[in-house]
């Protein structure tokens, strides 16, 4: 058995002493006790430096025993599982935790970088936008060495191998904030029938309790806390989530909390998955409580940073639940009353509290008076503490007395080496203002209080100034009732407040106050805060900074500064001193920093109003927030009914990855052969399909069913090219644009029956076409009455193509009706209905690839028996399955435009489908004509001025890049000889292979007024590969422009 | 996270929704005068206050619904089908 640690006393606290837990800081071993943060337990081994600060590289100690420390931040866990910037206050020992301090280099003791510190004057408030700007691309070379000295900790760069999980929870009220007034809302809440959820950041409910020494009849009060925990934990109609931080107030009521779960490092070993690391609640309330409390300030005063200055509650935290003692003497430094309950419980753990120096010049109540005397601590009133000695941690503090006028002569000394400050209690508000609520400067708090709720919200306990334990307690049972009964008035009358559930528990331990005893620790009283812009008039040691935010190292006078630098407005100045911008968001900065901008401003507190509190209140893993939503489940994977095919047809040429995604699909790139890459795989297969038959699966062709009296009509309008109407039996192409007569969506048309037509869409666009299709069916032109349907998941699509495939099709029909003589009959653009397999199945004599060819589309679920009944009477013809590249490089040689061409720039017209729009004589007779979508658009006069870019075809000497811009060939040259002239792209390359069936290099391009250029030459460059090739330019279709093959 | 009462749903989280814009502005005629269109297909206000803009219930009925938004606050005052003389509307939105 280990001895005590030297700082840690023998009895008391809420630490199971049974069980000594050994962990490692900055590579030495330390034990602590179940129920220690990290912080008691460093504290309790007299460890006082914990970090550096972020630019000057002070030494750091703790400052707080909560979620609002500034200074002890904490990088915990090795490798992957690093985790840096945690809250030493907040982070529960583990066996086996590994925690390093940050910010350093090469040790805590001796930080190189501490010398940033005798720079001071150049890294005052703003100077990242000044000091470091000469000479002209200077910064980079300063950011270099600035980003290496400053910065928090270092994140892990391998992935997150921690788990995190996500839950969606609906309350009647959520009460954040499990203290005495969170705990009387919950149960008030819960008796009055609510579903209640009560978030609680801490391991244990109690809040400040836990920290304080408070006796109902002899009997400790926390002993009455755990009693109200469990009636709680017991009640149905209670959730409690420990370990729990509502960060984030978002809008009807919604509240964000992280869950941590196991505070254990994890282990990489064992079987399966590991348990979730922590769970992200978004919870929906109709009502929520506020029971957040509030928080101690610490009192601006030069020296204020250095380690040993601690807020006075903090030490009293330690004393009272950790049974540390935070050092060996301790002056105590306050503006009100607070502190002295926190002077005489240290003192009563065995510090020597030497002196209480209280700013007032009546110092406390009498009560306080006589119990300083009793435990022979000196009180100091009317004085302030104008300087600290010590350079890495408190030696003494320097007091003087408390006056407008500068001091002269010496202060007087007091050796100490901690100071325990008290600048009075701020309500922690930050969810308040974040829910749209507006806050209240409290003159007699000097703090903001809540005002006005922005949602339906109460508030109870501290966070409304209310400090006495009996109001506070008072206040979260009347919270908690109000809360419940606006709760159950809206859901009045549904089924869930009636008959089934549990009858109500009683809560009889919450629902009342123990009588509290007289003596230490009761009563406690706020005096009235002293003046805050007294405490620096006379600073003791030129150089040493009176620090308002001790994370983001700004100081009082940063706020001078900033004023004088004309930073008028709270916002501004926020973000010239970055005071409050911090991982701990400005915690215990913000409050003190708008006095002190006032009197620098010259105008009173409430006038300079505050920043903007945005979530998240407390820092949040990112793992945490992407939840279960990383690696193969960022997004949905969609797959092919022929997808088993695919995987074993790619699994037996051993090439797995040339499955590509496309979209959420994951579509075969080709089907290489042993030997063969994937590239000359996709060229022989381009090449098969042009000399016999190929199949390509196409299920992920958007597919959409559309019905109704008027859907003939409604197509005219949707699709510019559809002037009159289809034929039962026929199939059209379908070009759909924007209003702005912008090309948006292309695929094909089936008129199924006379109400009924099958549209395909590319295989992105489906989504945004579904959505284009249904506003205007539903809201522009609803008289038309049509229904429109996704039915792109009920369909396998596969297309059979080349010239042997209705040899193919015709082998592949079931005989039992005249199927083969009408598949035989089908003419281009015409489609038909019949069994291939026994499948019922839609046949579409279409073609993307130029070649004779049918779409072929049945039912999802049969999908794969007709596509390898397909291929099997396809073997004596030479079928051949291809892939997606194979199926490109096709399009290309037929100048077919997709995605890349569909830029959402591009117009009909510079697509080269003018022959396809509408004429001004369409419609005719006395009726005026229906204009398609897009057709106000397409007749400015801009549409079709000259400068506008058109598709046009590209040969190439060599390979051309894919993405490359055209130039001018002889400007190029020019400017590659180094003249200085300006160089403008003539327009970009979309699409380019490797023909195999030309056997030459090829490409679509959109080149400004292109259509002219047939036959000249530019150059094709692309500033990303680095390659460089002469192109030629010609009509955008390199094979059978007749279409003979197509027709066949 | 808003909650826009679906008159066919009933309450949804917005993340349900697509916005779809503006729900005052009317087609025009197709024969109407370029400002008319030019104003239809490119000029939006900005108002401050209550909106009325159109939603789409993607992950839900996938119908149209008019949204009455207060672009200053988020907050939802009301919603309705878009052709409010429709046979079928649901009832999902109102208090039975």
């Amino acid at each position: 058995m280990k001895p005590t640690p030297r700082f840690r006393n023998l009895a008391g606290g809420f630490i199971d002493r049974s069980e000594p837990i050994a962990f490692r800081f900055d590579g030495r071993t330390y034990v602590g006790y179940r129920g220690d943060t990290l912080a008691s337990a460093l504290l309790a081994h007299g460890v006082r430096i914990f970090a550096r600060s972020l630019k000057y590289h002070r030494p750091r100690g703790v400052l707080s025993a909560g979620a609002e420390e500034p200074n002890a931040l904490v990088t915990v866990g090795r490798g992957a599982h690093a985790e840096p910037n945690l809250r030493a206050t907040q982070v529960r020992i583990a066996s086996g935790l590994v925690a390093r301090s940050q910010n350093r280099w090469p040790s805590l003791a001796f930080d190189l970088g501490a010398v940033a510190g005798l720079f001071k004057p150049l890294l005052a408030a703003g100077f990242q936008y000044k000091t470091f700007m000469w000479p002209q691309g200077g910064w980079r070379f300063y950011e270099w060495f600035l980003r290496r000295a400053a910065g928090l900790g270092r994140s892990s760069a391998l992935p997150d191998p921690d788990r995190y999980d996500r839950t969606h929870r609906f309350c009647d009220v959520l009460v954040v904030g499990g203290g005495p007034s969170g705990l009387a809302a919950t149960a008030a809440a819960a008796r009055a029938g609510a579903q209640v959820i009560l978030v609680e950041e801490q391991p244990t409910l109690g809040g400040a309790l836990r920290g304080e020494r408070r006796f109902s009849e002899g009997r400790p009060l926390v002993e009455w806390v755990d009693e109200v925990a469990r009636e709680l934990d017991a009640d149905p109609r209670v959730t409690v989530l420990r370990n729990a931080t509502a960060f984030g107030y978002y809008d009807r009521n919604l509240m964000a909390v992280s869950e941590r779960l196991d505070d254990a490092p994890p282990t990489d070993s064992g079987e399966g998955a590991p348990p979730p690391r922590q769970r992200l609640h978004h919870i929906r309330a109709r009502e929520i409580v506020l029971a957040t409390g509030a928080q101690e300030r610490p009192i601006v005063f030069p020296g204020n940073d250095r380690p040993g200055v601690m807020l006075a509650s903090a030490a009293r935290v330690y004393a009272n639940q950790y049974a540390v003692r935070i050092a060996e003497r301790a002056v105590v430094f306050a503006n009100n009353d607070s502190a002295y309950s926190a002077a005489v419980d240290v003192a009563r753990a065995g510090v020597e509290v030497v002196a209480v120096v209280d700013s007032r010049p009546d110092g406390p109540i009498p009560a306080w008076r006589e119990m300083l005397e009793e435990l022979g601590i000196e009180l100091v009133p009317g004085c302030i503490v104008t300087g600290v000695r010590g350079r890495r941690r408190v030696r003494g503090a320097l007091v003087r007395k408390l006056s407008g006028e500068p001091q002269r002569g010496r202060a007087r000394f007091i050796a100490c080496d901690a100071i325990l400050m008290s600048g009075g209690w701020s309500p922690a508000v930050q969810l308040v203002a974040q829910s749209q609520g507006r806050l209240w400067w409290e003159e007699s708090l000097g703090a903001l209080v809540p005002r006005e709720a922005g949602q339906p919200q109460h508030w109870a306990g501290a966070i409304t100034g209310e400090m006495e334990l009996p109001e506070v307690w008072a206040s979260g049972v009347s919270a908690g009732e109000a809360a419940a009964r606006a709760a159950l008035e809206t859901t009045s009358g549904t089924e869930e407040n009636n008959g089934d559930a549990p009858a109500a528990t009683s809560h009889a331990a919450a629902l009342e106050l123990p009588p509290l005893d007289p003596g230490l620790g009761n009563p406690e009283t706020l005096g009235p805060p002293a003046l805050y812009r007294q405490l620096w008039s006379a600073p003791e040691q030129p150089g040493a900074g009176a620090f308002v935010d001790f994370q983001n190292d700004v100081t009082a006078a940063d706020i001078e500064l900033a004023v004088r630098e004309s930073h008028a407005s709270v916002e501004h100045f926020k973000r010239y001193t970055t005071l409050g911008m911090g991982t701990d968001q400005g915690r215990t900065a913000n409050v003190n920093a708008l006095p002190l901008l006032a009197r620098e401003l010259g105008v009173r507190t409430p006038e300079v109003g505050h920043t903007r509190w945005r979530p998240p209140v407390a820092p949040v893993t990112l793992g945490l927030l992407a939840a279960e939503r990383a690696g193969p489940h960022l997004a949905p994977t969609r797959e092919s009914p022929m997808q088993a095919w695919h995987l074993t047809a790619l699994a037996a040429c051993k090439r797995g990855d040339v499955l590509r995604p496309v979209g959420l699909w994951h579509r075969p790139f080709s089907y290489p052969r042993p030997g063969e890459s994937a590239l000359e795989a996709a060229n022989r297969e381009a090449r098969h399909v042009r000399n016999a038959a190929g199949l390509v699966d196409v299920s992920t062709l958007g597919k959409i069913e559309l019905r109704g009296e008027g859907a003939g009509a409604f197509l005219e309008r949707i699709y510019v090219n559809h002037s009159h109407p289809l034929a039962v039996g026929r199939v059209r192409y379908g070009l759909m644009l924007r209003d702005d007569g912008h090309v948006f969506d292309d695929g094909v048309v089936a008129r199924l029956d006379d109400d009924r037509y099958y549209l395909t869409t590319t295989t992105h666009g489906v989504d945004e076409v579904m959505r284009h299709l249904e506003f205007h069916a539903e809201t522009v032109w609803p008289e038309l009455g049509v229904a429109v349907i996704d039915v792109t998941d009920q369909w396998a699509g596969m297309a059979l193509s080349g010239p042997r495939s209705r040899d193919i099709l015709l082998a592949a029909l079931d005989p039992d009706d005249d199927a083969r003589e009408r598949a035989e009959a089908l003419g281009f653009m015409h489609w038909m209905e019949a069994n291939i397999a026994q499948v019922p199945a839609r046949i579409l004599r279409v073609t993307f690839s130029g070649e004779l060819g049918y779409e072929v589309h049945v039912p999802a679920d049969w999908g794969l028996r007709v596509w390898e009944w397909l291929l099997a009477r396809g073997g004596e013809f030479g079928i051949e399955p291809y892939g997606t590249e194979a199926m490109g490089i096709l399009r290309i040689e037929k100048g077919r435009i997709a995605g890349a061409e569909i830029d959402g720039r591009t117009t009909p017209i510079d697509l080269g489908f003018e022959a396809m729009l509408p004429r001004a004589a369409d419609g005719g007779g006395g009726e005026p004509p229906r204009r398609p979508i897009g057709h106000w658009g397409l007749s400015r006069p801009m549409m079709r001025e000259s400068g506008r870019k058109q598709l046009v075809g590209l040969r190439g000497e060599r390979p051309i890049p894919a993405g490359a811009q055209l130039l001018d060939i002889e400007r190029a040259a020019r400017y590659g000889d180094g003249q200085k002239i300006a160089i403008t792209s003539l327009g970009h390359v979309t699409s380019a292979a490797w023909s195999p069936n030309l056997e030459a290099d090829i490409a679509l391009a959109l080149v400004r007024d292109g259509r002219g250029r047939m036959g000249e030459t530019l150059v094709a460059t692309s500033p990303v590969t680095g390659e460089e090739t002469r192109v030629t330019v010609c009509e955008p279709v390199f094979l059978d422009r007749e279409n003979a093959r197509a027709r066949a | 996270m808003l909650l826009i009462p679906c008159p066919w749903c009933g309450e949804r989280s917005h993340i349900e929704f697509t916005y779809g814009g503006d729900a005052t502005k009317v087609r025009p005629p197709d024969d109407a005068p370029d400002e008319a269109w030019h104003e239809h297909v490119y000029l939006r206000p900005n108002p401050h206050g209550p909106h009325r803009e159109w939603w789409h219930h993607h992950a839900g009925c996938r119908r149209w619904i008019r949204v009455l938004r207060d672009t200053t606050n988020h907050a939802v005052l009301g919603a309705e089908p878009a052709n409010p003389d429709d046979s079928t509307n649901g009832t999902g939105g109102a208090d039975e």
